[in-house]
């Protein structure tokens, strides 16, 4: 099977490593705007919502990302969604970052003290305005460090979608293995690929929090 | 008609009834001190006449309008009545001056020229032109607290609430914030402060309310409460501050 040189194998998985890149991102970008809206009614405190939030995320939390997915991806079309296997992968990959991000920011905007909200409800700022003024941009700061550091888990997250067919990186390096029989090469290299997405954002979430863990404000 | 009526508030957390059956008006430009002791319900009360604190029962009126719990009437009542904390409560990650300006843009809606000039005014006023820039942790206790106060006045409210603002100060830093307090009510602004310096009290306030186990116990003129004071409960708590 010498048709397949390194550097062939390399540039297969490339390709396939944009559409990691790609399913990471949007499931981030999505996940981390649905979690907004979660913390956002979370926050405002109707009891039946809170519960409802805190239901979702131990749903999210107490059951493997595999599941999530096989239930989204063969649980849809019973309710007549027929999705592909890209559809499905973000859609999951989507509500379980989603959960993940609304308890990590919960906890951020949780640190921000209860005289904050008193002194500026006493200004007369209404709930959006003491969200956007007050709370979010002292919990952005706290939040920052531990977000990048779980888009890592995000990224990793990515190779369940190979499961439920989804060409990415993990996906293709089984594709890749059958058609040249050199397992530990292939799987080798998509490691490799892996590491470089996620070494640099753990990196970067380090740097972040020795940054904001010197700066009061 | 007084400023802010209160009539049969009553307040409790729980099964711990905290304000049992209050009656309090305080007219325009009064300084009313509310004294007693620890738990007697000095704050409750406070933050209940800016709708912190929600009453189980009773009526609230300020500037003759009856403040029910709907949102919009808090927020209009807010306007009305500012407040000033025992912990200052600055936002930390704004600068005095953007501390000031902050309400006066996004509440009222000012152009920030305008609100700007209000809380350099203020500012002024608290004797901390030359700190505009600082962020609260680059200023002492006694300077945050005046900020805080003129975070408050550029509100613009009818009526201040105090709540034991120099408490948490070191006592060198009293003072300054004192003497701030002192010009205001000086300037005609009515305030209702909770407060354990009792000189302050005798000379500044126009009314002293001593509270005790949620009831207000007895009130009247300074001068007169503390040298003669009617209820034993009094007598023993000034007794116990000599
Ligand atoms: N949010 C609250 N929940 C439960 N109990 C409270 C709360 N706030 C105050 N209390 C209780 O109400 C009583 C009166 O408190 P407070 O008004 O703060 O008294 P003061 O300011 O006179 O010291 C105290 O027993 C206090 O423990
Ligand atoms: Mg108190």
């Amino acid at each position: 099977m010498s048709e397949f040189s390194l550097w062939d194998i390399v540039y297969n998985l490339l390709l396939a490593g944009r559409w990691t890149v790609l399913l990471s991102l949007t499931a981030f970008v999505l996940g981390g705007i649905v979690g907004l809206l979660l913390l956002m009614v979370r926050t405002a405190g109707n009891p039946w919502v809170v519960r409802f939030v805190r239901g979702y995320v131990e749903l999210f939390q107490g059951t493997p990302l595999l599941m999530q997915l096989f239930i989204v991806f063969f649980g849809l079309p019973l309710i007549g969604l027929d999705v592909s296997p890209w559809v499905a992968a973000t859609f999951g990959l989507t509500l379980f970052t989603s959960a993940f991000l609304t308890e990590i920011w919960r906890g951020c905007v949780e640190s921000v003290g209860k005289g904050q909200w008193e002194a500026s409800a006493s200004l007369g700022m209404n709930f959006t305005q003491q969200m956007r003024y007050i709370v979010l941009p002292q919990a952005l700061r706290i939040a920052i460090p531990p977000t990048v550091g779980f888009s890592v888990q995000v990224v990793k997250g990515t190779a369940v979608a190979s499961i439920i067919g989804f060409v990415e990186l993990t996906k293709a390096g089984t594709m890749i293995t059958n058609a040249t029989y050199a397992p530990f090469t292939v799987y080798g290299c998509v490691a490799v690929m892996y590491f470089l997405i996620c070494y640099p954002l753990s990196l970067f979430a380090r740097h972040l929090e020795g940054k904001f863990r010197n700066v009061a404000r | 008609m007084s400023l802010v009526e209160l009539h049969a508030i009553h307040k409790s957390f729980g099964a711990l009834e905290v304000l049992k059956g209050i009656d309090l008006s305080i007219d325009e430009g009064q300084v009313i001190a509310l004294i007693g002791k620890s738990g007697s319900g000095k704050s409750t009360l406070l933050r209940t006449i800016n709708g912190l604190e929600a009453i189980d029962d009773g009526v609230i009126m300020v500037d003759g309008k009856k403040i029910s719990e709907r949102d919009t009437d808090l927020l209009a009542l807010r306007l009305q009545v500012g407040m000033v904390f025992q912990q200052f409560n600055l936002f930390p990650h704004y600068t005095a001056l953007e501390n000031v300006m902050l309400s006066p843009q996004v509440v009222k809606k000012q152009s920030k020229a305008e609100a700007r000039e209000i809380a350099e005014e203020m500012l002024a006023k608290v004797g901390l032109a030359d700190k505009m820039m600082h962020y609260p942790d680059q200023l002492s206790g006694g300077q945050q607290q005046r900020v805080a106060i003129a975070r408050a006045l550029a509100m613009k409210p009818k009526v201040l609430l105090c709540d034991e603002v120099t408490s948490a100060l070191d006592p060198e830093l009293v003072n300054e914030v004192l003497a701030v307090v002192r010009q205001l009510a000086e300037e005609g602004m009515t305030l209702v402060m909770v407060t354990h310096e009792m000189r302050f009290a005798r000379e500044v306030c126009d009314k002293l309310v001593f509270m005790h186990q949620g009831r207000i116990h007895e009130t009247g003129d300074p001068e007169e409460v503390f040298s003669n004071p009617k209820t034993p409960e009094l007598s023993s708590f000034v007794g116990g501050l000599a």
